[in-house]
């Protein structure tokens, strides 16, 4: 059935095309000597210089780093929680409600998430800042976190739980000798996704931050709002380096790890 | 006993951070706009008890909502807002569609790195993809320079700050949203069954059309909720790519809650938008259960 057909050569090619052509042509861009976009002008690093000079722009990145950990970790820990909840707590009072709030977030528009956070904020009369948007990262992300490791656990075999119970095992001690490191590989994943989204928020961290916290997506989206930058070109080359690197890294270590267990079994059989 | 305080942490949490602040959306929609800190009226004062929430909930009236049917600009947007969304779902699809197809249909040693490529973009911020187009699309910018030198067009196009933009800028960001579920469905197609429909005599295009295509359904379903839901409250599309007179409603909640001071009516679109998305999202969760019982 595998015939090459020009028209799947055609869409792959053109497919590719449109999702990488921009980002290519903005990353060429930022190597230009002239501030346009219209003239080349030579190749040039100034751009990246200027960025690093920026103090505002490491302020932001600064900012912008602590609120993705903080965030990340926390949404985490209550992710792997409300999915433990959701997969094996069985019924309990208000069970629709809660997963109901696990998964309406996810298609909540950020505007509305934003302005419902800052209400409560300035409600309660908590001071805006990077406390603030930590809370509002954590609170959307969670959701994130709980609908990839719920999936992991669904199809988790508790026979192996029970197991670890029936040996002796404590509840926390099963959990965290036998759960655990079965889901780890989706608690990670869950990590990393609400870490991207974390680091990519600019809707929700603009409602609820204060004058002393300007994230990097507030900045930039300060900064090009008039039109285009050369210091965001640099900066978003950068950003799209790093993505790149972790990407394909990740993929290739995954790669080799299925082929070493494939490995492994092999020579398992064997033996047997 | 520990069981409860398992439950409880996680769902203080989500009360607290998403209910309350809900609430809170839909109560102010209910009030006053007022010249104070925080300004709106009536404020609930704990102090005078029962009857102060009589008094409380006497002055919460629809006002508001009234307001937005009555000034043009937000039924405008509303509308606006689910014909850009609608339309540059149907694009994405037919951008998506044949990529999906074609991955589905590669070369098996092929499919993770096609797979990586189309993932890729989605790790990569958002906000850089949408501004990526702001230099392209300028009006001295790359493609219009391309289209001048091949003598396509003789004078620079005006797409940026127009419409256009928005709905180049909506199908570019959520492209991988619509590819990866049809790659899936395509994916689990067994082939023999397009080759039984070409022995009973079917053509190619036939085969595709009684086959393959109602067989990725449940997989185009999901792609389109994917971008439509997203796209319709769309903030940052609209305000980087689109003019003055691109009306998309996340743009003007935003608006009316920074430029206008007006939180009474931000809260107030903020839930009609709410309660226009509530039709796709119940549609797009009957399509996943009905995919997973059927997976089942």
């Amino acid at each position: 059935m595998k015939r090459t057909s020009w028209f799947n050569v055609t869409s792959l090619t053109l497919g590719f095309a449109f999702l990488y052509l921009p980002m290519i042509i903005l990353v060429i861009y930022s190597f230009n000597e002239s501030r346009l976009v219209t003239v080349w002008a030579g190749f040039s690093t100034k751009w990246y210089g200027e960025l690093f000079r920026d103090q505002e722009f490491l302020d932001a990145a600064w900012v912008t780093l602590k609120v993705a950990v903080f965030s990340s970790t926390l949404a985490t820990v209550l992710g792997t929680l409300a999915a433990y909840v959701l997969v094996r707590a069985g019924r309990f009072h208000g069970r629709t409600l809660f997963s109901g709030m696990i998964y309406a977030p996810l298609v909540m528009p950020e505007v509305i998430t934003g302005l419902s956070l800052l209400l409560l904020f300035i409600g309660i009369g908590l001071d805006r800042g990077v406390f603030t948007i930590v809370l509002a990262h954590t609170t959307f992300s969670m959701c994130y976190v709980s609908v990839v490791v719920s999936s992991r656990l669904a199809t988790f075999d508790r026979a192996l739980e029970e197991a670890a119970l029936d040996l002796g095992c404590s509840a926390f001690d099963a959990f965290r000798l036998v759960t655990l490191p079965i889901i780890a590989p989706a608690v990670i994943s869950g990590w990393l996704l609400a870490f991207t989204l974390s680091l990519d928020d600019l809707v929700i961290a603009s409602f609820t931050t204060g004058p002393s916290a300007t994230t990097l997506p507030i900045k930039i989206f300060s900064a090009v709002r008039l039109g285009v930058s050369p210091q965001i070109n640099a900066l978003s080359t950068l950003l799209i380096a790093i993505v790149t690197i972790g990407v394909v890294t990740a993929s290739i270590i995954t790669k080799r790890a299925a082929v070493a267990q494939a490995r492994d079994e092999q020579a398992a059989a064997r033996t047997a | 006993m520990r069981r409860a305080i398992l439950i409880a942490i996680p769902y203080l949490w989500l009360t607290a951070l998403f209910l309350v602040p809900f609430l809170i959306v839909l109560k102010i929609s209910l009030s006053d706009i007022a010249l104070a800190r925080p300004p709106y009226t009536p404020q609930f004062d704990f102090s005078a008890g029962l009857e102060g929430l009589g008094a409380f909930f006497s002055e919460l009236d629809f006002e508001n909502f009234v307001f937005l049917t009555t000034d043009d600009l937000y039924w405008k947007s509303y509308l606006s807002s689910v014909q850009i969304a609608g339309l540059s779902t149907l694009i994405t699809l037919a951008v998506g569609y044949p990529v999906a197809y074609a991955m589905a249909r590669a070369d098996e040693a092929w499919r993770p790195t096609l797979l990586m490529l189309v993932i890729l973009p989605f790790w990569t911020s958002f906000l850089i993809r949408v501004y990526s187009w702001m230099g392209i699309l300028a009006s001295e910018g790359p493609l219009n320079a391309v289209l001048l030198a091949l003598g396509i067009i003789d004078q620079p196009l005006q797409i940026m700050n127009t419409n256009v933009a928005v709905y180049i800028g909506i199908v570019y960001t959520y492209l991988p949203f619509m590819i990866l579920p049809i790659y899936s469905a395509l994916e689990k197609l067994d082939g023999s069954l397009l080759e039984a429909a070409e022995d009973l005599g079917c053509s190619r295009l036939s085969a595709f059309w009684l086959v393959t295509w109602p067989l990725s359904r449940p997989g185009i379903i999901a792609g389109c909720f994917l971008v439509f839901i997203p796209a319709l409250g769309e903030f940052v599309i609209p305000s980087l790519l689109g003019g003055s007179d691109t009306l998309m409603i996340g743009k003007v909640l935003w608006e009316e809650f920074f430029n206008n001071r007006d939180w009474p009516v931000a809260s107030a679109v903020a839930v009609i938008l709410l309660a226009i998305l509530i039709i796709p999202i119940v549609l797009f969760q009957r399509n996943e259960q009905k995919a997973r019982e059927a997976e089942g």
